[in-house]
């Protein structure tokens, strides 16, 4: 993984589902409301739990999820929330298909956008295994959560995390937050709560379902597309939270659809294109350090 | 207690608040507590997010927690979970009553003393038994000039009221103890019948009674947090009541981890209750003039509110210091400090009965600021009787549903009303130096950031320049009852440092308002920094006591203690993050933190203790003693001692006439000396414990515009609980026309549980419409399990609920939800009933 990396570790069982975080967000990136046609004409209520952003987009760089699991007799209740964001991929999809470098890897291990270089190809869209990245239609590019690089760069964490009132969300060294995840996984495990586990990471955790529909089944941690430098401590199985179970990159079947007399062609091209995007992020760190 | 004192707690019930959602920034305090492995607990109608953080969700159906509390109060009393040497020093538990107290359970649901007539009780009964009397010196008659203060020695008056010493029974075997009463009373609140009438299982309950008890002892404490989901009921006082109660029988009171966390609505509400917008309350609680009660004569005034045996012995020095503030030399003891140019009240002047008489047409204008009726109780009634003034100002940052009560959005012929609207726009907090008093009766104070946009202004600026032009006007009166309009002091000018860098050069400084209120020294004019400084004489001046020492003198130079640096690390108390009346004391009545002897109760939970080499009380986490400081436990109580003499060394709750907590309350309630559950005014079923089905005292308005559902009648079967989403605050005007907020919430919603869904034929989302006898609301339903269906005393009940931020202005609009409020209210504190009444609901939109 990238060395000194920064992130931020989701705490689910800490969410209270404020939003607080979904505020500081479009304070601090200066992002519209997604819809405020629905908002005036009564059709942006949704009936889901209290979601009524309903997923990420180019306007909604963080979302926060509610999964009410309640059973019909109400012994078994609990409610779930997630706040939902880019997950800084080591292996990041979305990167690896940029065709103009617009996307890139920054200083802190994190995904950024050179607004400025991208094109709108929309590649991106469908490589991100979370569907996470969107295209804007008003500015013909793309968008999605950069880890606050401006604030990182002013040496201060992201606005979601220093807005977040019960630490669900911390920002930090992606290290020292793996650190933070095994010692919480540890003492939820301690308290009974053995569903807890991290999605992100193997720090080799194995755990059993306590509530909901999925009562009794094995979870364990699970290191996602490389490793990623968002994670989360979940409760339940992903899918429960909207997250894939097994995220591949599309671009990973590419090989056996295609005939072996491309591959090196192939090959050759990914190298090429590696090279390229490798002078293009070495330029820009040292136009930054300058 | 102060929230951040939460993370001490062992167990926490959060009842009558959703605390994670309405105060989400305090709620990391709790979750650390959880985090160390206390019990979190949520009794309430709804799972919320606040049920979601919790170890237990208990439902509850609306409007009966003091059937929850009083089942806690007969557990703890039956099992002997109480903490025996708490509450047989520190409560009134061994007191005897008049032996012509007649409880509840033998009175068909009323006390001794009620009067049908004027649905009022006359308290004698409920008084302690007493010893004789101190003799009784005879007074010298008024004066030739009246009855004027000057000269007058206050202590010796007071003293010439002391009354007897209560009797006691420490073995509590008499049946007039407290104690047995309190047996009594609560001793058909069992498991059984919190499940019967609260709907809420009995094994929940029981899980609630042991855990509560099983950590409430000398190791161990805990915490009730509620806010408006207890105080908005016609029994909302003695609900709050009750859970003091209980605090008081488990030693929980005045230690860390322990007590009642109230945790109020906005950021300075608590500030504009201690700075006075109740209208029977001056700042710092002193009584309003009172055309009704012996209030003729400063003299009378004082005599009647203070009391001889407690802290409020030194009301004169409060009161006097308080018009100093307000006339300065004008006010002399000569003139009795102005007193008689007062007006006084003459009746009933809360938010409710104005309205009322405002459709009467009895009040020709009003000023809004901080305050929108035209979305409050029964809101079609309030924004009727606003057609009836001749004008109104509201001062704001949006066009508020208030202001446009006129238009024909609000359901008005514009064309109709006379009313002659200004709207002035306000400046916002960050845009105006100035104070804020929170939850934990912390002042804070906060510097303008920036200029509000156009001509916006702060509220002070308004108040001021209306105050001087009143002045000005009144220049030349030789009326006497003008002299306090003619000697007002307001001087609060900027000095020009304060406004050079801003556009208004014209902005009156709060910190000046804020000295005054503070207080000074008239001589002198330096600022004093304890209540203990202010005097009866004339020589002080105090706009309101519990704030003197908000400013403190260090070194020559007045240093605002809430300016001090946050973040400063100086412990889990903070003493220097902003500055908590009284005298920076952050948990009242910490002296309880000891035992009688002054030891702490253990070393888990040492707080305040004695000192017996240097002789003072001590505190090491660094809050204020509250407490007399060099006060020994082993000083005795003086039956002629005034004030805080009058109790002993080991009698923590020094505001109480008898240093006290009070399991029973002889005097300060108009409904009864003990909690007792009535039904909501409009409830789904009857009382299942008393033929008297409501509180027979409750504040209701028998006028046309305010017709109450049947009681228990088949019409309107639901039983309706309103609320508040982290999303939005109050009626939206902060938060609706907020595109990032509005966004989060966009439309008003029904909460109600699948099964009524079905009975309706109401799907997800579907609009659906709610009715009252006073009118409809239309929302859209979000059906969910968080709502369940109760089983009341073998009747099936179904319970709704609606958050009630939304209006007809803003960019997100909705129903106002209190279109199918009504007006009724607590007796004690006029609060409306807003959290527990009865409804219809039926598929499809609203029909207008």
């Amino acid at each position: 993984m990238t060395v000194n990396a920064k992130g931020m570790f989701v705490d689910t069982t800490l969410c209270t589902g404020c939003k607080a975080c979904q505020v500081a967000c479009k304070q601090w990136n200066e992002l519209p409301m997604e819809d405020e046609a629905a908002v005036r004409g009564h059709t942006a209520f949704t009936g889901d739990s209290y979601d009524n952003t309903g997923r990420l987009s180019a306007t909604n760089w963080r979302h926060v999820k509610f999964v009410e699991q309640i059973s019909e007799d109400r012994a078994d209740a609990r409610w779930l929330m997630m706040s939902d964001s880019c997950k800084h991929c080591e292996q990041a999809g979305c990167l690896e298909v940029c065709p103009t470098g617009a996307l890139y890897r920054t200083q802190y291990g994190s995904v950024d956008i050179h607004q400025d270089v991208c094109i709108g190809c929309r590649y991106c869209v469908g490589a991100c295994p979370f569907g996470v990245i969107e295209y804007n239609g008003r500015t013909g590019r793309v968008n999605k959560c950069i880890l606050c690089q401006d604030r990182l760069e002013a040496g201060e964490g992201t606005a979601c995390a220093k807005s977040c009132p019960t630490a669900s969300l911390t920002y930090g060294k992606v290290d020292d937050l793996k650190a933070i995840a095994a010692a919480r996984v540890k003492e939820l495990h301690a308290q009974g709560k053995t569903d807890a586990y991290v999605y992100g990471w193997d720090l080799g955790n194995k755990g059993v379902i306590t509530q909901g529909p999925n009562k009794g089944q094995a979870v364990a941690d699970m290191e996602v597309v490389g490793g990623l430098n968002v994670f989360y401590l979940l409760l339940d199985k992903p899918s429960v939270y909207g997250l894939p179970s097994a995220p591949q990159l599309p671009q990973r079947n590419m090989a056996p659809s295609a005939g072996v007399a491309l591959i090196s062609a192939a090959v050759l091209g990914v190298t090429g294109l590696a090279a390229f995007r490798r002078r293009r992020m070495e330029s820009a760190s040292a136009a930054r350090s300058s | 207690m102060f929230q951040m004192d939460l993370q001490n707690s062992d167990w926490v019930v959060f009842m009558g608040s959703n605390m994670a959602e309405c105060h989400p920034v305090g709620f990391k305090w709790p979750m650390k507590a959880k985090a160390k492995g206390a019990t979190l607990i949520h009794v309430d109608p709804r799972f919320t997010r606040t049920s979601a953080m919790c170890d237990l969700y208990v439902p509850i159906r609306a409007g009966t927690d003091i059937t929850f509390l009083g089942g806690l109060i007969s557990y703890i009393l039956e099992n002997k979970k109480y903490f025996l040497e708490y509450m047989i020093n520190y409560t009134n538990a061994p007191y005897l009553i008049n032996a012509g107290f007649k409880d509840t359970e033998d009175n068909d649901g009323f006390f001794s003393g009620y009067n049908a007539q004027t649905r009022s009780y006359d308290t004698a009964t409920w008084q302690y038994q007493r010893g004789p009397a101190p003799a009784r010196v005879p007074e010298a008659p008024p004066g030739p000039q009246g009855q004027s203060v000057k000269g007058l020695n206050f202590a010796a008056l007071i003293a010439n009221r002391l009354p007897g010493v209560p009797l006691e029974d420490r073995s509590l075997q008499n049946p007039s103890t407290v104690f047995q009463i309190l047996r009594k009373h609560y001793a058909r609140y069992t498991p059984e019948m919190v499940e019967r009438i609260c709907g809420t299982p009995k094994d929940l309950f029981l899980k609630v009674a042991q855990t509560i008890t099983d950590n409430s002892n000398r190791e161990r404490t805990g915490a009730f947090v509620y806010a408006v989901g207890w105080t908005q009921h016609t029994t909302g006082v003695q609900l709050i009541r009750t859970a003091g109660m209980i605090q008081a029988l488990l030693g929980n009171t005045g230690r860390p981890g322990g007590g009642i966390m109230a945790l109020r609505g906005h950021a300075s509400i608590q500030g504009s209750t201690d700075i006075a917008t109740l209208y029977h309350s001056l700042p710092g609680y002193l009584a309003t003039q009172d055309a009704r009660k012996n209030h003729d004569t400063l003299r009378d005034y004082i005599l009647t509110e203070t009391q001889p045996t407690s802290f409020w012995s030194n009301t004169p020095a409060y009161a006097i210091s308080q018009l100093k503030a307000w006339f300065g030399d004008a006010g002399t003891a000569d003139n009795d400090y102005l007193y008689d140019s007062l007006p006084k009240i003459t009746g009933d002047h809360s938010h409710m009965p104005v309205f009322v008489e405002m459709m009467d047409g009895k009040i020709k204008g009003m000023i809004l600021t901080g305050q929108n009726p035209a979305t409050s109780l029964n809101s079609q009634f309030q924004r009727k009787a606003m057609q009836n003034l001749e004008w109104l100002v509201v001062l704001d940052f949006y066009e508020t549903e208030s202001a446009a009560f006129w238009k024909d959005v609000a359901g008005a012929d514009p064309t109709k009303v006379k009313t002659e609207v200004w709207f002035m726009p306000a400046a916002h907090v960050a845009e105006k130096d100035g104070s804020m008093t929170q939850t934990q009766r912390t002042l804070q104070w906060h510097d303008k950031a920036a200029d509000p946009p156009g001509q916006a202004r702060s509220d002070l600026y308004f108040w001021y320049t209306l105050g001087k032009k009143i002045k000005a006007r009144y220049a030349n009166s030789t009326n006497k009852r003008d002299l306090a309009i003619k000697n007002m002091t307001l001087n609060y000018d900027p000095d020009p440092a304060d406004v050079a860098q801003w556009k208004a050069k014209d902005e009156p400084s709060a910190f000046k308002v804020l000295r005054e209120i503070n207080g000074y020294d008239v001589k002198t004019g330096n600022i004093l920094n304890s209540f203990a400084n202010l005097l009866s004489d004339g020589s002080t001046a105090s706009g309101s006591w519990i704030y003197t020492g908000a400013l403190q003198l260090v070194s020559g130079q007045v240093v605002n203690r809430a300016r001090m640096t946050p973040g400063k690390n100086d412990g889990w108390v903070s003493p220097n993050w902003g500055w908590a009346w009284p005298g920076n004391r952050h948990n009242l009545y910490n002296r309880a933190s000891a035992d009688p002897d002054g030891e702490p109760w253990s070393a888990r939970k040492k707080y305040t203790y004695w000192d017996g080499v240097a002789r003072t009380w001590k505190n090491d986490a660094g809050d204020g003693i509250d407490f007399a400081l060099t006060k020994a436990p082993s000083t005795a109580a003086s039956p002629t001692g005034i004030g805080i003499a009058f109790h002993s060394g080991r009698d923590p709750f020094l505001l109480k006439t008898d240093g006290k907590a009070w399991l029973f309350a002889p005097t300060g309630l108009v409904d009864g000396p003990l909690p007792t559950h009535y039904e909501p005014w409009e409830s789904p079923v009857k009382n299942a414990l008393y033929k008297q089905d409501r509180n027979p005292v409750a504040k209701f308005f028998d006028v046309p515009g305010n017709k109450y559902n049947e009681f228990a009648g088949t019409q309107f079967p639901l039983a309706v609980t309103t609320y508040r989403l982290t999303e939005h605050h109050l009626s939206g005007t902060m938060t609706r026309w907020l595109p990032w907020l509005a966004e989060l919430m966009p439309d008003l919603f029904v909460e109600m549980p699948p099964e009524l869904a079905a009975e309706k034929d109401v799907k997800n989302g579907d609009f659906v419409t709610v009715t009252t006898e006073r009118g409809s609301v239309e929302a859209r339903a979000l059906v969910t399990r968080r709502l369940r269906p109760f089983t009341i005393d073998g009747k099936k009940v179904y319970q709704i609920g609606m958050p009630w931020h939304w209006g007809y202005m803003g960019i997100a609009t909705g129903d106002v939800v209190n279109n199918v409020t009504s007006l009724v209210g607590d007796p004690n504190v006029s609060i409306h009933e807003g959290k527990a009444f009865t409804a219809d609901i039926r598929k499809g939109r609203a029909r207008r």
